[in-house]
């Protein structure tokens, strides 16, 4: 594909025009243009109420937006139901930790790999026949560091891990662009550290747009910042910039945030 | 995810050799009770009562849908059975094959209707829907009203076996229940039944990764709503009569309890419900009122105390899955 810039028009996996969502006369987002690069790390920050996790759900499909168009690699999804979308290889993470909790690690992969297969309404048939998943399953548990979990249920896993479990669960369908939200929230360094990690590799091969609230992980990880304030677009540019922007600075001050 | 099956399920990781074995066990222990003295007409009862607890496990223990309408799949099928046998004259398998053809027709309506909203709207919705069959059955001539269709011929199965003999009966009943056991057992363990779990434990998330849940719950909707159907089907051969007492909404809570007695989401639970709740109605019967307080009594302590039900608590204690 073209990384360096030769087809302009392709170069923007995501496109949104005019994104608005009104809640009973109330605009959580109104009017945001955001344009996704292929191959990048976009984070969408601001201050708390910004309309950050409602932008994410109208890219994810979970809310159906007042008006405006959402384009994936050029096709309008603005009417497309969430798991038509996650089919064409757009798939979104959760704010807290999206994992099946009865299911163990392996098993909550291979439901993933499972999709990816086709249908699954053979009831009829044993789920021996889902053993051909598991090398696959392994490896990718084995990516995201949690193969002594993989007979585990999901539940009784740490927080941190299940995190990693979620990841791993998106990296078997293979997506094209993942949309992480918030996927620092609630965790310690420690394991800040490591799922930081893991995005920035993992973004070698996918494009990446997260929703997240801890700054610092924003400036290391982002190659583009969209910030947002009371549901529409303030600025955009990457980090060293927006530091320096007075309107990013008052946006987060005037909100109580450092 | 609801509320209802969160932390009432076993996590035990599956181990299906400990799950066959108690199968046979069950088998081998149901067979030999034509000769233990055990009064098989209630064991039959029961029997067709644990495949119907089984059905309505499918859909709430590994669809996580609890669905408050159950009776009208076994009280339809035992009407359109019955009216089958006796009207038409057709042959038991022939009843029971249009007793059960119907349910599942039925499974596909309702459920077509139910599946769109979820939580307590699912159950209402199923309750509601449930409510209007009972009042077209009380005055359909077909069902006879309040007297229901009584005296229905047995006949012989596939012409050889006469289920007027209480023995063949015991086995054409037993060799139906374990074969729909078998058939939800195979549906949990299937790849359809993986999907249905993960829907149960995080349908958002379900839908995120591409499944179009709608049409997985659809599908264990009508499946259940079949076995449930087959179970009222060959009641019929027992009881030998359908009356509006199995469409009516208090069997429908009936099947929750014994569900829940037995263990949401356990492969043994709901028979071991169902033969607990048929035979304290049997052998308690001399209470007369009492029996319902009773139920109730043990219903409130099976929350209270053994949220996972019978089976699930000693499922737990073992940490083993049954």
């Amino acid at each position: 594909m073209a990384h360096g810039g030769f087809y302009l028009a392709d170069d923007f996996i995501l496109e949104t025009n005019g994104l608005t969502k009104e809640f009973a006369g109330f605009f959580a987002v109104r009017d945001v243009a955001l344009k996704v690069r292929r191959g990048s790390i976009h984070a969408l920050i601001g201050p708390n109420g910004a309309g950050k996790t409602t932008c994410f759900n109208l890219l994810t499909k979970f809310l159906k937006p007042s008006a405006g168009q959402i384009r994936y690699k050029g096709q309008d999804i603005t009417a497309m139901p969430p798991a038509d979308v996650a089919r064409l290889g757009l798939v979104r993470s959760f704010q807290i930790s999206a994992v099946f909790p009865h299911l163990t690690a392996l098993e909550n992969v291979r439901v993933a790999l499972q999709r990816q297969h086709g249908a699954s309404f053979d009831f009829w048939r044993s789920k021996s026949v889902l053993d051909r998943f598991n090398p696959r399953a392994h490896e990718l548990l084995n990516d995201v560091g949690l193969s002594e979990f993989a007979n585990t249920p999901a539940v009784e896993m740490p927080y941190g891990r299940k995190r990693a479990l979620e990841i791993a669960t998106t990296l078997a369908l293979d997506p094209e662009m993942m949309l992480l939200d918030e996927p620092m929230a609630g965790m310690g360094h420690e394991d800040i550290d490591k799922i930081a990690a893991l995005i920035k590799r993992i973004s070698a091969k996918y494009t990446i747009l997260m929703v997240e609230h801890n700054l610092s992980v924003v400036a290391n990880l982002s190659d583009i910042i969209t910030v947002l304030t009371r549901g529409q677009v303030l600025a955009e540019g990457n980090y060293a910039d927006l530091s320096k922007d007075e309107r990013v600075k008052e946006a987060y001050l005037g909100a109580g945030h450092g | 995810m609801s509320a209802l099956t969160d932390d009432t399920l076993p996590v035990t990781p599956r181990a299906m050799r400990d799950e066959m074995i108690v199968f046979a066990a069950m088998a081998v222990l149901l067979a030999i009770v034509p000769f233990t003295g055990i009064y098989p007409f209630f064991v039959m009862q029961a029997l067709c009562f644990a495949l119907l607890a089984c059905a309505f496990n499918l859909l709430i223990g590994y669809g996580g849908l609890l669905s408050f309408g159950h009776a009208m799949f076994l009280g339809t099928a035992g009407y359109v059975s019955a009216h089958a046998l006796k009207v038409w004259a057709f042959p038991p398998e022939l009843g029971i094959l249009v007793g059960t053809a119907a349910a599942a027709l039925l499974g596909l309506i309702t459920g077509y209707i139910s599946i769109k909203r979820q939580g307590i709207y699912f159950s209402m919705i199923t309750l509601a829907l449930s409510q209007l069959l009972y009042f077209l059955y009380l005055q359909a001539p077909f069902t006879h009203g309040e007297d229901g269709i009584q005296g229905i011929p047995q006949g012989h199965l596939l012409g050889i076996f006469d289920l007027s003999k209480p023995l063949v009966l015991y086995y054409v009943v037993l060799v139906g229940f374990l074969a729909g056991f078998l058939l939800i057992y195979r549906t949990i363990n299937s790849p359809f039944g993986e999907v249905l779990k993960s829907i149960r434990e995080n349908e958002p998330r379900a839908i995120s990764l591409g499944y179009k849940t709608d049409q997985y719950k659809l599908v264990a909707f009508i499946l259940s709503g079949t076995l449930a159907g087959f179970a009222g089907s060959l009641k019929v051969f027992v009881a030998q009569n359908a009356s509006l007492t199995d469409v009516h909404w208090s069997m429908s809570g009936e099947i929750v309890l014994m569900t829940l007695v037995g263990g949401l989401g356990t492969i043994f639970g709901p028979v071991v419900g169902a033969f607990v709740i048929i035979a304290m109605q049997q052998y308690l019967a001399g209470f007369g009122q009492w029996v319902t307080v009773i139920q109730g009594v043990i219903f409130v302590s099976c929350v209270l105390l053994f949220r996972r039900g019978l089976v699930g608590e000693l499922a737990h204690f073992l940490r083993r899955s049954l």
